[in-house]
């Protein structure tokens, strides 16, 4: 069986494996080969070709990767599924007329207003709980270690807690209609309750995303300064107090900035979804209908247009943060 | 388990005797600093456990176990078994190969596609941070900016382009490059992808060298080559790491880079590609699934125990101020 198994694995990956070894030998052997040569050319060559060595494969990698896939995908967007007939503004007219089309960028709404702030809330809560607690670098890591786990990964992990038992004489295996039936009350079918399955796919994002925030938030409660705490404490400040009139104004920026992070995450949001429901069931957000139109449905017209619609909703928040980096740049 | 070091990666200094006094005066006088908010952290903390911990007993027990009763009750009559793992890894069908071959292919995507996008991005955050030319922060807000471009507003022209190249009317600017059903597609994807994230983030570490020891190398006469070589490559080698190990969990975690770029051929689909589609298709057998997605977890959770203090500095860099 081994042998077999092996022969098997190997006849199915071997031509990878070689590529695999073939491509990384190749870009290793280049960048050496790029170095020795650019080494010894002279000066004044150098000065020109340092750009094009450090700079140019990035650029190009961005062109070609970003740059040009964005302006084609704004062309696409104009034109009919098979992009043959150009069709105006009608891809972005169905996105926004179409019931089923609705029902997602309403859900991608709740998403993109529920994750961050639960996850932030909670995430914040802990790191303030845990700060200076004993113990507390258990505890954080235990939070989160969903981080590193993928978003695939952690939906079946969901997926099993949120499993329904129709038949009412057996037992249940999902965690949560266990619980609910612990304490007397029926269970419903989790995953096909509108509108409580979108919420329950929430709570996965809510689940992965706290560990960022109090890790984050956590720091930055770290870096306040003894003495302001201390100039508070002789002021009468305690507990709830001092949480809100002298923590949360002093890591306000921080706040902002895991605010901005995890509703880009949440937008863009589309593991999840396809793992857990499909999109069925009224659970579909703009990422997973994106995919359906373009690679189910094989509409490029309509995927386009609603990959647009997605950038156009991540606008605002990369303006936001470029402002913010780029005063910070200013005061150092 | 290793704890989160949050000292080393917020760089606040270890404590002095006289802070550490004061320090336990403010605990004091914190009423979160009791056992009440240790309590509650604790639980909190039990809380986020429990669903992983569920999927690695239940990937232990028998089918007839998992599908018959909770997981909880193992607790109290512990059975366990490994014939899940050995079912899902091993044994293939006729049209489906078994996990392993996902999990190689895993390896064989994820590796070049951390490789690829590190060496490539410290050599721009080099060039962005110390090379002096018109036009430098332009092009460093420029590239920041684009890290939150959505990938799908790339992914059907990307797909094209690998398919078919491109051309304008009759002339061809890029020919079709035949790369299509390799893991190529996927390298290049997720080194594109992966582009304005990593220079940004290697560019906040690579600018604070100190200017110099900047200025010491060249005077003493080492060019722009020999100086990344012999300075600022060996200085950054904690930064690389810390974004090396973010790259490597984001394309092992992937998902929609794999399933558009692999094309949906068997051969080179990684293994978060072979679950969702077990998840569709195979989505009562949980016997299957909890052994498959454990698999799937355990090699980024075990790089994360490892490397902790890694990957929060990089967590950090990229979202801190400063």
């Amino acid at each position: 069986m081994p042998i077999q198994l092996a022969q098997r694995v190997f006849s199915s990956v071997g031509p990878n494996v070689v590529l695999l070894v073939v491509g990384l030998a190749v870009f290793v052997a280049l960048v050496i080969l790029i170095f020795v040569l650019s080494e010894r050319t002279r000066e004044k060559t150098q000065n020109r070709l340092k750009y094009l060595v450090f700079l140019g494969p990035a650029i190009i990698l961005l062109i070609v990767g970003l740059i040009y896939p964005a302006i084609r995908t704004i062309y696409l967007s104009l034109f009919d599924a098979r992009s043959e007939n150009f069709i105006g503004l009608d891809n972005y007219i169905w996105a926004f007329t179409q019931p089923e089309i609705l029902i997602v960028l309403r859900n991608t709404v709740i998403w993109t207003i529920v994750v961050p702030l639960a996850a932030t809330g909670i995430g914040l809560g802990i790191a303030y709980l845990t700060d200076r607690m004993k113990y507390a670098a258990v505890v954080k890591s235990l939070i989160f270690m969903p981080m590193a786990i993928s978003f695939v990964g952690a939906s079946i992990i969901w997926k099993f807690v949120y499993t329904y038992q129709p038949d009412p004489d057996r037992p249940d295996i999902g965690l949560l209609s266990a619980i609910v039936k612990a304490v007397g009350l029926t269970p419903p079918n989790w995953l096909l309750e509108i509108p409580l399955n979108t919420f329950l796919l929430i709570a996965v994002m809510v689940w992965i995303q706290t560990g960022f925030a109090m890790v984050v938030l956590s720091a930055a409660m770290k870096a306040v300064p003894d003495d302001i705490i201390e100039a508070s404490m002789l002021d009468g400040a305690k507990g709830w107090s001092r949480f809100t009139r002298i923590t949360i104004p002093m890591i306000w920026g921080s706040v902002i900035v895991v605010l901005t992070t995890i509703t880009v995450s949440s937008l863009k949001v589309f593991d999840i979804i396809r793992t857990m429901t499909g999109g069925n069931f009224q659970t579909s957000v703009i990422a997973n209908e994106m995919y359906q139109q373009s690679f189910r449905a094989l509409n490029y017209g309509t995927g386009s247009a609603l990959a647009m619609i997605l950038f156009l909703g991540v606008l605002p928040l990369i303006i936001y943060n470029v402002r913010q980096v780029r005063k910070e740049r200013e005061i150092h | 388990m290793v704890a989160i070091d949050t000292q080393a990666v917020t760089g606040v200094k270890p404590k002095t005797k006289a802070t550490a006094m004061k320090l336990t005066s403010r605990k004091q006088n914190n009423i979160f600093g009791s056992p009440v908010a240790s309590f509650v952290a604790i639980v909190i903390a039990l809380i986020w456990t429990i669903p992983t911990f569920g999927l690695f007993i239940s990937s232990i027990r028998s089918p007839e176990d998992i599908n018959n009763t909770g997981w909880w009750t193992f607790l109290a009559n512990p059975s366990f078994t490994l014939e899940n793992y050995n079912t899902v890894l091993f044994q293939g069908s006729s049209v489906t190969p078994p996990l392993s071959l996902y999990f190689l292919n895993s390896f064989a995507i994820t590796i070049p596609a951390t490789v690829f996008p590190v060496v490539i991005a410290t050599f721009a955050a080099y060039a962005l941070a110390w090379f002096d030319f018109k036009g430098r922060d332009l092009l460093f807000y420029t590239i920041f900016a684009m890290q939150v471009i959505p990938l799908q507003l790339a992914l059907i022209p990307l797909l094209q382009l690998f398919a078919n190249g491109v051309v304008i009317g009759d002339f061809t600017l890029i020919p079709p490059l035949g790369i299509t059903g390799t893991y190529i597609p996927i390298w290049l994807a997720h080194t594109m992808f992966a582009m304005p994230i990593a220079i940004f983030l290697l560019h906040n570490f690579l600018s604070q060298i100190p200017r110099e020891l900047m200025e010491a190398a060249r005077v003493d006469g080492a060019d722009a080559f020999k100086t990344f070589r012999m300075i600022v490559l060996p200085l950054s080698i904690p930064a690389i790491a810390s974004f090396a190990i973010f790259q490597f969990l984001w394309v092992w975690n992937d998902l929609l880079v794999g399933l558009t770029f692999g094309g949906g051929k068997r051969e080179i689909a990684p293994l978060m590609v072979r679950l969702a589609e077990l998840t569709g298709t195979r989505g009562g057998d949980w016997e299957l699934l909890t052994a498959g997605a454990f698999v799937s977890i355990i090699v980024p959770v075990a790089v994360f125990f490892a490397l902790q203090r890694y990957f929060v500095r990089g967590l950090l860099a990229g979202s801190v101020k400063g």
